[in-house]
């Protein structure tokens, strides 16, 4: 017996609608994040992330509701990301029926409100999301700087905070998870930056989320054993179609990373 | 009808627990879903139902804010004899006491205290966050018909302390993560699951239905 390596998709959501589609079998409409949510489900995801990437006040209401209906459904943890700011935000969230909640630019802007959100949350639903890219300057060794550097506002804009001591502040201050996106990989299909997750997942005691440039299954794999994660996120390979679920889980199994099957009829 | 009062004190994942719940009761039959910060509501349930997430402390300093809320809980669950479910941080609350930042008394139910899970690999992360597999080693009414070991059905866990009884005979389950975890506790007509129900699909379901139409 052991914990299982969890494989969790990821859904951006803009105005309560999914980006880019989702291609599943059955599914009455495809832009729905809920009937993505209930595919993914019931095809034996071990949690579901929701990204919220809404421009506007309007748009960042409707995620609520996606939640919502989300939790009727779906008995599995949902975690949801993309502009949690303020204690409210999370508090909203948390009561729509999501269990954690990912931050980013507010966690680089004010660590603190990672400490108060810890506070008042607990530890287990505060999860930070590490932007990371490989530094520019590539002055390595010199300090005590790692390669990575922490972006925000999607990748666009340089922090100057060095990626690993970024994120063991962060779980000192309460982070109870940390998902680590390679910006370089994302999108791009060449696998995580497993140097990156590895360097991070070694510092800190929490789990780790590897997320960023899933291509092929054995990305995955490779993203457990190289490097170091807890849990391998993915989105465009989901859905798009290029695996399944079922097909990822027997993948990661056959190469010997325990994951769980209860949903694999 | 008879009525499931699942108890609102600022700390759980309400919404969840109630859906999961509304959904088995809808199998069970003829049972209202009802979440609550009324004692005088939960009173009048047939069964009572604690969530809880977050720190030991926090959640018994909210549970001790709700007026009459304990009182009504002791004279129902402790005098009363009606069916009790805890998760989580409410199944720790059973406790005599939590050693998480400080010593808090719990609520005294079950002999033991909340200890910080202490994985014999260092590499193991704490909390322990995921799907694991349980052993049950006391057959118990509310796991009937589920099954466990390596090669049953897994539970959703996130908790970095756990309940260790001082009587063998109230730790109803384990789990395996880098040394034996409490996963279920139980006396008499109290239950408590580490792992969240609500949140781990079929072996989840079937537990809350169990509860449900358990008859202690």
């Amino acid at each position: 017996m052991t914990l299982k390596t969890r494989l969790i998709p990821c859904l951006d959501v803009m105005n309560g609608r999914v980006v880019k589609g989702v291609q599943f079998v059955d599914l009455r409409d495809a832009g729905d994040p809920v009937q993505a949510a209930i595919a993914y489900d019931a095809a034996g995801a071990d949690e579901l992330t929701f990204l919220d990437i809404a421009a506007s006040h309007e748009g960042r209401e409707t995620i609520f509701d996606v939640v919502s209906r989300t939790a009727e459904h779906c008995f599995m943890p949902v975690t949801v990301g993309g502009g949690v700011r303020t204690i409210e935000d999370i508090r909203k969230l948390l009561l729509a029926g999501a269990d954690k909640v990912a931050i980013n630019s507010a966690a680089v802007s004010d660590p603190d409100f990672i400490s108060r959100a810890a506070d008042k949350f607990g530890n287990q639903c505060i999860v930070v999301s590490v932007d990371a890219k490989q530094r520019l300057d590539q002055q390595v060794g010199g300090d005590n700087r790692s390669e990575w550097e922490i972006f925000t506002h999607g990748g666009r804009r340089p922090s100057g905070l060095d990626a690993v001591e970024f994120a063991v502040r962060m779980v000192e201050r309460g982070a109870g998870e940390l998902l680590v996106t390679s910006m370089d990989r994302d999108g791009t299909k060449s696998g995580f930056d497993l140097g990156l997750t590895r360097s991070i997942a070694d510092a800190v005691e929490v789990p780790v989320i590897a997320s960023g440039g899933v291509g092929s299954l054995q990305d995955l794999v490779d993203g457990v054993k190289e490097g170091h994660a807890s849990a391998v996120l993915a989105a465009s390979v989901f859905h798009f179609g290029t695996f399944t679920i079922p097909q990822a889980k027997q993948y990661l199994r056959d190469h010997g990373v325990a994951v769980r099957m209860d949903g694999a009829a | 009808m008879s009525s499931v009062a699942i108890i609102d004190y600022g700390a759980g994942n309400l919404h969840s627990a109630a859906k999961a719940f509304e959904r088995m009761a809808a199998d069970v039959g003829e049972m209202d879903v009802l979440v609550t910060a009324d004692p005088e509501l939960v009173r009048k349930a047939d069964r009572i139902m604690l969530p809880g997430v977050g720190a030991f402390a926090d959640c018994k300093a909210g549970l001790d804010a709700v007026p009459g809320m304990v009182d009504v809980l002791e004279e129902k669950v402790i005098r009363g004899g009606t069916p009790f479910l805890g998760v989580c941080v409410g199944m720790q609350l059973m406790a005599s006491e939590g050693r998480e930042k400080a010593v808090t008394p719990g609520l005294g139910w079950i002999p033991g205290a909340v200890e910080r899970i202490r994985p014999n690999d260092p590499s193991l992360k704490i909390p322990h966050m995921g799907w694991n597999n349980i052993s049950v080693v006391k057959p118990h009414a509310v796991l009937e018909g589920i099954p466990d070991g390596p090669d049953g059905l897994h539970a959703y866990f996130v908790h970095s302390y756990h309940l260790v009884t001082e009587i063998a005979d109230m730790r109803i389950a384990t789990t395996d993560y880098g040394g034996t975890v409490t996963a279920c506790v139980g006396r008499d007509n109290l239950f408590g699951a580490q792992f969240h129900p609500e949140k781990s699909q079929a072996l989840g379901l079937k537990l809350i239905e169990n509860f449900l139409r358990w008859t202690p």
